[in-house]
């Protein structure tokens, strides 16, 4: 692998990465999709009852993490957000752990999968209450800008459907009027379950709508992990400075179906999602890395290899954990003791 | 001490606390330079100025919202709701959102948030400016929720509920903003959540209530007295948790027990606290308990005659404990 910046690099521009980072990206696209997978085999295979795909997603969130400054901004994702939750802390193990709803899971086995949190990682605690989740990364940022915290940034994420959402509107609005340091990322991957975005707004850019808050709105290709790090990371800096909130919309594709207890075949043609894969970032960036004398093909097998094995032995591990007990159902309602049959 | 209404009590416990925790903030439709449509905050903007008096767009669901992720950043927002009837958009916040917070994040997260509303009638506030929305929340483990009646309960569950690590909505009764007066203890003043006081003590019944029912109750018992019949008057204070054992204490010594409350009867709070001394303490019941509450209807009219078949009166609520004793 190499640890230099590669002089042979033109097809691609780099916006600053070095080689290092490139090859972040990569991997963490790699680790991303492996883990998807390992989800949907799981759950075929009866050991988990759930299991919810980011597949398509993986460069966007790749690029997006990569922008987050770790131990300082805060994350506000929503639930197809796997790797971009890899990339800012919760690790294949806190994702297995959440999977077979294991006691060291970071909800101690009580959330869905891909309802992530993990305080210490920055890593906000979701619901499943499409844009319920952004009041509260507003109300975050305010809390950095009251505590005139500068330097500091929330990243929050929600797929296009959202935007249907009052929650979201009122979020955009609360965060433009008072300027706070806080970047919206759209995943528009084009569809909600299986809704289209046609019927959900009567635009074909989501990013039309920021205007209307007072609030810049850009676009980015979703499938391209430099163009999306180069656009949330100029979002987040802005932020981060005083600049105000920014609405980011990165367009991709979703290749799954909604979870793995949807049918997508009873809402699209596979023949189109077939089509699609042309534009698959995984491949597409390896290729882009290969083309460009990043890596090579050993150090593609390699980073292969790297990323099934931390998915094994975070499989082998979660699945050897025993199940969050049923005692655990009745702690944490309040702060102290508390009895639940009074 | 010193003497205040009930919204100078709510008044002087937000400046307190505004005053001592820098971590507080006031949020809500016209807190500002409005100072809170009932002059609650009159005057609060000009001392801790605009980021820590937040007039908020109108929209309540964002009013909670913004306030839980402050909460969970480590900040201490107490949120407003102008009026109670205008909580409906908040809900989800409420009860998918801030109830949940500590309880789906094993511990990780907390939300120290509360929620303060104008509630009640008698004030001729008709569909949308009077109703009480205690027993919609009460369903919902997480979530605790108190309605003091008195300027010095008010003081100490004010401070007790901005202090509190939970959740915690917070109700106050329109019509007593001014119509109670009383004693306030000066300096800090903490009364525990989940504590309800015997504002009367007596032998022959129980009457439960809080808001300002527990006014009219009390004033009810104490006429009742010249009658020679000696009633024990409980103001809840804390809706939930229940105090079970100050409620079962009491039934246990009088052997009955009325619930009087401005909230409609079926699903109320009446409900839960009359199931819970069935199972409790049925061997130690002389009569069946009986609720007075608002009727079943969407809510009390504009109209005077509407308003005033709503709500109960004092001669009412006397009437009623009068026939519990005689059981």
């Amino acid at each position: 692998m190499a640890k230099t910046a590669s002089k042979s690099l033109t097809a691609i521009d780099r916006q600053g990465l070095s080689d290092d980072q490139l090859i972040w990206l990569l991997r963490n696209m790699l680790l991303q999709r492996q883990i998807d997978n390992r989800g949907f085999q799981l759950n075929r295979q009866g050991k988990i009852p759930f299991a919810l795909g980011s597949e398509g997603h993986e460069a966007l969130q790749a690029g997006a993490a990569l922008a987050f400054a770790r131990g300082q901004d805060v994350l506000v994702p929503y639930y197809r957000d796997l790797g971009l939750v890899l990339g800012v802390g919760f690790t294949p193990l806190d994702m297995l752990n959440s999977m077979f709803a294991r006691a060291e899971d970071q909800s101690g086995g009580r959330q869905f999968p891909n309802h992530y949190t993990k305080k210490e990682a920055g890593l906000l605690s979701i619901s499943s209450i499409i844009a319920a989740h952004l009041p509260h990364a507003v109300g975050v940022a305010y809390a950095f800008k009251l505590r005139k915290e500068t330097g500091r940034a929330v990243l929050a994420t929600f797929g296009e459907g959202s935007t249907s959402q009052g929650e979201w509107h009122e979020s955009m609005n609360f965060a433009a009027v008072h300027h706070l340091p806080i970047v919206f990322m759209c995943e528009n991957n084009g569809v909600a379950i299986s809704t289209p975005q046609s019927m959900q707004m009567n635009i074909i850019d989501v990013i039309d709508k920021a205007p209307g808050y007072g609030m810049p709105g850009v676009i980015c290709d979703g499938r391209d992990p430099i163009a999306t790090y180069a656009t949330v990371k100029a979002a987040l800096d802005n932020a981060r400075t005083g600049g105000g909130p920014t609405l980011v919309e990165a367009k991709c594709f979703r290749f799954l179906a909604h979870s793995t207890d949807d049918d997508d075949r009873t809402y699209r043609s596979h023949d189109d999602v077939r089509a699609e894969r042309a534009n698959d970032p995984v491949p597409v960036f390896t290729q882009l890395l290969l083309d460009a004398g990043i890596v090579d093909d050993d150090a593609v097998a390699a980073l292969k290899k790297s990323v099934l094995d931390e998915t094994n032995h975070a499989t082998d591990t979660a699945e050897a954990n025993a199940f969050a007990p049923a005692s655990s159902l009745y702690t944490h309602v309040f702060e102290g003791a508390y009895e639940p049959w009074l | 001490m010193a003497v205040m209404n009930n919204v100078d009590a709510v008044r002087t416990t937000l400046h307190d606390a505004l005053t001592n925790d820098p971590r507080t903030l006031i949020m809500g439709e016209d807190v500002g330079a409005r100072g809170n449509v009932f002059l609650i905050t009159k005057g609060f903007l000009e001392e801790f100025g605009p980021e820590r008096i937040i007039d908020t767009p109108l929209a309540e669901a964002s009013i909670v919202g913004v306030a839980i992720g402050m909460a969970m950043e480590g900040l201490r927002p107490i949120a407003e709701i102008q009026f109670a009837d205008f909580i409906y958009p908040a809900f989800n916040q409420i009860v998918g959102e801030a109830a949940k917070t500590r309880y789906r994040s094993n511990g990780d997260y907390t939300c120290p948030l509360v929620i303060r509303t104008p509630y009640g009638g008698g004030v001729r506030g008709a569909l949308s400016h009077s109703v009480s929305i205690e027993a919609l929340f009460y369903h919902v483990p997480g979530l605790k929720i108190v309605a003091p009646s008195t300027p010095a309960d008010i003081k100490g569950l004010l401070t007790a509920a901005i202090e509190d690590p939970d959740p915690v909505l917070f109700l106050e009764h329109k019509k007593t903003y001014r119509l109670v007066k009383g004693e306030v203890p000066e300096g800090r003043y903490v009364i525990p959540i989940g504590k309800a006081d015997v504002k009367k003590s007596g032998t022959q019944a129980t009457v439960v209530s809080y808001g300002l029912y527990a006014h009219q109750a009390l004033e009810a018992a104490q006429r009742l007295e010249t009658e020679g019949i000696s009633i024990e008057v409980i103001d809840l204070r804390s809706i939930r948790p229940m105090d079970k054992t100050t409620i079962l204490a009491s039934v246990r010594k009088t052997r009955k027990l009325l619930i009087i409350h401005e909230d409609n009867k079926f699903g109320g709070i009446g409900a839960e606290i009359s199931a819970m001394v069935t199972e409790e303490a049925f061997f130690d019941l002389d009569a069946p308990v009986k609720r007075l509450c608002g009727p079943d209807v969407p809510a009390m009219g504009y109209a005077l005659p509407l308003e005033e078949e709503f709500m109960i009166s004092t001669d009412r609520m006397a009437q009623a404990i009068r026939e519990m004793a005689a059981f």
